[in-house]
């Protein structure tokens, strides 16, 4: 994706606008843009063409450029059998279960936090907030031996919940929705208060239904950020029922000589594909949500 | 309809007391205008017959029945919001009929009202529309047609003028006027515009500083201001102020700007020598040579096409604004002359309206 985007946006503004400047400026200009775009580009392009070769040609140090005729047996290897004994069918729908499970209850929890902490007054509520938000300054990395053993003695290691839970609170995402909902004007409240909406209501027909774009743009970030989760699984998720493509392809690396690079290719396609399409298809959304409030 | 009735209002935030004892009470059909400056408390008071603010002390009664302690729904009242307050991902017929969801109606009925208010407002070809859709006006109609369909007891405006443009402001004040006469329900209106004011209500209430300074029919409040404060702020360009002092047994005032003028409605109780402050609109002053004539001297007209507003001084120094028919004069100086039966007088002190013995 990146590829065509950011070969087209070179192409425009060359032939569609007359060059600003005659000569040498320009040209330095795009050769510094094409530069990124071949440090951007050029390793997604070799994973992509290695996963069409065999094991035989990157095993002899080749690095191929163009497309070889092994795909389809690659991508079916891949997927069915795995490089390091888990099928790579297996582990995408392991990284989907766990990235959709953090993407949304992250979401999900942190919509209902913010939504108690700016429409209603009750004891402790500025200490819950500042608690929350004191959070995002601790990285998982930080909590993560006290957390594995929590999650150890409550017989989640090896569990989508072991996986899940202990990062599914989000302090950046309470954070966010809390200065979305503080601009939702006051006088909708009132007209709900007149309308005989009760609280429930109210974050049901009115809160939620404002905050569509906002959690399109935050469920774009989050699946990612669940996706590419990488040390906490290393950790937790030690069997191959659930264990994550990320985590999945390391192992196939890990394994030395005899490392088949054509499977581990095609497996890192396949592992880029969802977060792409995620991306992609709510790229609309994403930058909506990131840019406009409606009202 | 309904009556509402406001006794002993207070309302403090904190420390600070906004409301010092407010009573009001509203006829069946009325519309009763709530006017002041920013800050007087109109809209607190307003917010709390609303139920959306609870009084610190003093009861409100709609229909006779104490709803203090009651939520805004449970009023059976509709309040039309300063920026209108409609839910932008709603359609304009799922904002009328929201409230009405709520309450359980059936969608026939929910249907059948949105239709028939919208049908009154002018409004039919907008129901499928969003707010963000709309312009000013069609919002604010939109958001009157969400108070009509509930068919509440009681209308509550929160200033759903001040965001429109001035013409669309006459308009929008003529259909409120007309439509409300029209449904006959009881109407609480807050405005800081005095022109809206004094075209709306069939009574004004003007609040200064969290009291009700006068309760009155726009005319009565116009002819006779209860204080200084009042006569001030109703009527444009506002009332002049000179100096005096109370003379002659209570039959005269000494201007400090020269003439003694005796009143022509009769003697003012008091002591002799009690200063007073004299109000005269500028409209009521006279262009003309006499006896009792001062000289303006002019130092600002502003020509208005049938009249002409001049601003000038005394001969002691005080500002006078005088409002005369045709274009008046360009600058120099004006004999004018203040006629005994349109002055207002007031205690200096206190600014209150002294009125004469008896009278």
């Amino acid at each position: 994706m990146s590829t065509t985007e950011a070969t087209q946006g070179l192409a425009l503004p060359a032939e569609a606008a007359p060059p600003r400047r005659a000569g040498g400026s320009d040209r330095v200009a795009h050769a510094i843009l094409l530069l990124g775009v071949v440090l951007f580009a050029l390793p997604l392009w070799i994973v992509l063409m290695g996963s069409t070769h065999d094991a035989a040609t990157i095993g002899r140090g080749e690095v191929p450029l163009l497309p070889g005729g092994h795909a389809v047996e690659n991508y079916t290897a891949a997927w069915q059998r795995g490089g390091a004994g888990v099928p790579g069918g297996r582990m995408l729908w392991n990284s989907t279960v766990m990235a959709l499970s953090i993407a949304l209850g992250k979401i999900a929890i942190s919509i209902i936090s913010a939504y108690a902490v700016v429409f209603f007054r009750f004891p402790f509520r500025k200490a819950a907030f500042w608690s929350i938000f004191i959070t995002l300054m601790l990285p998982v990395e930080v909590r993560i031996f006290p957390t594995f053993k929590v999650v150890s003695d409550l017989g989640m290691v090896n569990t989508y919940a072991g996986l899940i839970i202990p990062v599914i609170a989000s302090a950046t995402a309470t954070l966010l929705f809390r200065q979305f909902f503080m601009t939702i004007p006051d006088e909708f409240v009132e007209a709900a208060k007149m309308d005989g909406a009760g609280p429930l209501r109210f974050f049901w027909d009115v809160v939620l239904p404002l905050s569509r774009t906002n959690m399109a743009a935050l469920f774009v970030i989050l699946f990612v950020y669940g996706w590419n989760q990488y040390l906490w699984p290393l950790l937790v998720a030690t069997s191959a029922d659930v264990e994550t493509v990320v985590i999945g392809m390391v192992k196939m690396i890990g394994s030395e000589a005899n490392t088949e690079w054509n499977i581990v290719m095609a497996t890192c396609v396949l592992a880029l594909l969802p977060p792409v399409a995620v991306v992609i298809l709510m790229q609309r959304w994403f930058v909506k949500g990131l840019t406009e409030t409606e009202k | 309809m309904a009556t509402l009735e406001l006794s002993a209002i207070r309302k403090s935030f904190g420390p600070v007391e906004v409301l010092h004892g407010v009573d009001l009470a509203v006829a069946d059909g009325e519309m009763i205008v709530i006017v002041g400056a920013s800050g007087c408390g109109k809209s607190t008071l307003l917010r709390i017959a609303a139920g959306l603010e609870i009084p610190s002390q003093g009861r409100v009664r709609i229909a006779g029945r104490d709803v203090t302690a009651l939520e805004p729904a449970d009023r059976d009242i509709a309040m039309v919001f300063q920026n209108y307050a409609l839910y932008p991902h709603m359609s304009v017929a799922q904002n009328m009929g929201y409230g009405l969801k709520i309450r359980g109606l059936p969608r026939a009925e929910i249907d059948r009202r949105v239709r028939e208010a919208a049908a009154l407002l002018g409004i039919e070809a907008l129901l499928d529309r969003r707010p963000r859709q709309l312009s000013g006006g069609q919002r604010q109609r939109v958001a009157m047609g969400r108070a009509i369909v509930r068919e509440p007891k009681l209308f509550l405006f929160d200033e759903p003028l001040s965001n429109l443009d001035a013409k669309l402001r006459v308009q929008m004040r003529a259909e409120i006027r007309r439509l409300q006469r029209r449904l006959g329900v009881t109407s609480l209106f807050v405005t800081h515009d005095q022109v809206e004011a004094m075209t709306l209500g069939d009574r004004l209430v003007v609040m200064h500083q969290g009291h009700a300074a006068q309760v009155a029919t726009p005319m009565e409040i116009w002819a006779k201001p209860a204080d200084t404060y009042v006569a001030g702020f109703i009527g444009s360009p506002a009332m002049n102020f000179l100096k005096g002092r109370l003379t002659e047994g209570g039959r005269a005032v000494a201007l400090e700007a020269g003439p003694t003028i005796r009143f022509a409605d009769g003697p003012r109780p008091g002591p002799e020598g009690l200063p007073l402050t004299i109000g005269i609109r500028p409209e009521h002053v006279r262009a003309e040579a006499g006896g009792l004539a001062l000289t303006l001297t002019l130092d600002l007209v502003e020509p208005l096409g049938s009249e002409a507003v001049l601003h000038g001084r005394l001969p002691n120094g005080e500002a006078l604004v005088v409002k005369l028919a045709g274009p008046g004069p360009r600058d120099g100086t004006l004999p004018v002359a203040l006629p005994a039966e349109a002055l207002h007088v007031f205690v200096a002190e206190g600014g209150r309206r002294l009125d004469p013995a008896g009278g």
